[in-house]
């Protein structure tokens, strides 16, 4: 028996090089994450101090610039109404793909213009509100529950398609078991399925929030904005992404610190919503 | 609700639910089809009324006159917007050329290479980057990356001055920079995706490539690449329609003038950039706003098409991976 012919050095270099450039361009890949967590810990850790969170900003251009308070609470408070918009909505959509549309046409349609809508710019969505409810007149100018339904136009989509992937995955089993113990339909869905698939929806749902809270573009055209905190949502709001870009545009050097220092603020709050919907589809026992 | 649960008589079998328990699943079921009907309704609406509200300035200079013309010039009231679509091109092809390829080899790294122990933590790094917010790359460009890359630019444009579209001044933001910030953002997409279409790859096929003596990289070449080529395909039409609708980190790297830039180096501008910083003035001026709406209904169309082309390609894909006899080798 004659032995294997050994690798010639060609393709053992090659085979080398390449390696090496793949794990070449992972590296690379990480870089700029390293980058950027590194100036928001050194620049914005010294921005932060009792007065940044629990001061509105003063808009003076002299003196004291003020904290992040009233961004804050926007942000959260534009969110929250996002979330309890898109959320409902959203699982509602994919429900009616899984029990009920399957693969009929219509809702291959609906599935279609789903991810149509994951594809559209978050500018587009601000314009659209814009159009809708501001230029028309009828509901009174920028206001914070307008930001919540141009974030809640971006959020629906993504939490409806990851909803959709959970509700397939509870098991046929155990819908046909409930059916054929008598359970009428709209029980089977509140009592099996959506319990079975609870922890994956509400990863679906943390994912979305946290790619809703980051987003700035809809709200410059919706709610704008103002420097006291507010809790109603029907006037103008302030928002961390918003306070963000404004105090970059404005380029003084207290105000690009305070910039620095609201950045940190939203990585971190994005941070642990990813973090806690990792934990919960950790938890689940689908996946 | 079956065919033949009524007798003959008219009566109601003893076993089937009384009208009125029906109920619920019906309204459950219709008030579901709705909500999903909401959404044909909810984008076709979109549609129109963004076109409606961009009429004024498609009557004045045309469709085509407004999209292919250049010159924007809003004290001249003069709306041509192939500056702006040429900047949104420019930089997307630039996240596309620096990006692809770094996601790409990501993706094989952590499916293919690296040691089961980093398989994970690597994973979530890349994924880390779609977490941060657009505006904080904006941030992080325009005081880090544009004082940090600037003398690198300016040796590299004095350097290379021979290469088309190379050379001449550097000024801080400029198409370059945007494109990098872009390529960063697209990253996690791109690999994101091009991971899950590689997992696809059925291993009978790698396994026989490495039986036939093939090394890592030629089982990669002859058995992962060529599986998995629509579907990263796809992905990078992903990451090329969130390039084109980029807002916020691009307004703020790019410079903001409404000029076609001779060099990769120049200033410009992109349709959403153009959105995000004139919305505010003009609000009082009917036929700049218009212009405005009518440069996002351009920006609509063009991440509707590159989103179409890219389902077709990643549908494609996962039709491929779902196959268990090998044809799928045809790629």
């Amino acid at each position: 028996m004659t032995s294997l012919s050994p690798i010639s050095n060609r393709r053992r270099r090659t085979n080398r090089l390449a390696k090496a450039l793949l794990a070449g361009g992972t590296a690379l890949a990480l870089v700029p994450l390293a980058a950027i967590v590194y100036y928001l810990v050194s620049k914005g850790v010294g921005a932060l101090s009792l007065h940044f969170f629990t001061s509105d900003p003063s808009g003076r251009f002299f003196g004291d610039a003020g904290g992040v308070r009233s961004a804050i609470l926007g942000t959260i408070e534009i969110v929250g109404l996002a979330t309890a918009i898109a959320v409902p909505f959203g699982i509602g959509v994919a429900l009616y793909l899984v029990e009920y549309g399957k693969q009929r046409r219509f809702a291959n349609a609906v599935r279609y213009f789903i991810d149509v809508m994951t594809g559209v710019p978050s500018i587009v969505f601000g314009l659209f509100i814009y159009i809708v409810l501001i230029l028309t007149g009828e509901f009174g100018g920028f206001a914070g529950w307008k930001g919540s339904a141009a974030l809640a136009l971006l959020m629906m989509p993504i939490v409806t398609r990851s909803a959709e992937v959970v509700l397939n995955l509870v098991p046929a089993g155990l819908r046909e078991a409930a059916l054929a113990l008598g359970a009428p339909r709209w029980r089977v869905i509140a009592r099996i399925v959506l319990p079975t698939a609870l922890p994956g929806l509400v990863t679906g749902s943390l994912l979305a929030i946290a790619r809703g809270a980051g987003e700035t573009t809809p709200l410059l055209f919706t709610a704008t904005i103002v420097k006291a905190t507010t809790f109603d949502l029907s006037s103008q709001m302030n928002s961390l992404p918003a306070q963000i870009f404004d105090d970059v545009r404005k380029a003084q050097n207290k105000l690009v610190d305070r910039a620095w220092g609201a950045a940190l603020t939203l990585v971190v709050m994005i941070l642990l919503l990813t973090l806690l919907a990792r934990m919960i589809s950790r938890r689940s026992r689908l996946a | 609700m079956e065919a033949g649960t009524l007798r003959p008589g008219g009566g109601r079998l003893r076993l089937q639910r009384s009208p009125f328990a029906r109920l619920p699943d019906r309204v459950l079921r219709w008030s579901l089809t709705c909500l999903a009907a909401a959404i044909l309704a909810l984008i076709a609406f979109f549609f129109i009324r963004l076109y409606i509200e961009a009429q004024p300035a498609f009557s004045r200079f045309g469709v085509f006159g407004f999209t292919f013309t250049n010159n924007w010039d809003v004290a001249g009231a003069h709306f041509g917007a192939l500056p702006l679509l040429v900047g949104t091109l420019i930089t997307a092809a630039t996240a596309l050329i620096i990006g692809v390829p770094i996601a790409i080899a990501a993706a094989l790294y952590i499916t293919e290479l690296c040691p089961a122990r980093l398989k994970t933590p690597l994973t979530m790094m890349v994924e880390l980057l779609a977490a941060v917010p657009s505006v904080v790359y904006g941030l992080w460009g325009v005081f880090v990356l544009i004082p940090k890359l600037r003398p690198l630019e300016h040796w590299f444009a004095q350097t290379f001055s021979f290469i088309p579209f190379v050379g001449g001044d550097v000024p801080g933001p400029n198409y370059f920079i945007a494109g990098l910030i872009l390529a960063i953002m697209i990253v996690p997409i791109v690999s994101a995706i091009s991971r899950e279409v590689m997992a696809t790859v059925p291993i009978d096929h790698k396994e026989a490539a490495l039986a036939l003596g093939a090394t890592r990289w030629e089982m990669i070449r002859t058995a992962v690449l060529p599986y998995s080529r629509a579907g990263i395909s796809g992905a990078a039409m992903l990451g090329l329609g969130r390039a084109l609708g980029e807002t916020i980190a691009v307004t703020l790297v790019i410079g903001n003038a409404p000029v076609i830039g001779k060099t990769i180096f120049a200033q410009g501008y992109t349709l959403a950039a153009v959105i995000a910083n004139e919305f505010g003035e003009a609000a009082s001026d009917k036929l700049h706003r218009a212009a405005l709406i009518a440069a996002g209904l351009v920006l609509f169309v063009l991440t509707l098409i590159v989103n179409a082309l890219a389902r077709r390609y990643v549908v494609r894909a996962e039709r491929a991976g779902r196959r268990i006899v090998p044809q799928g080798m045809a790629g």
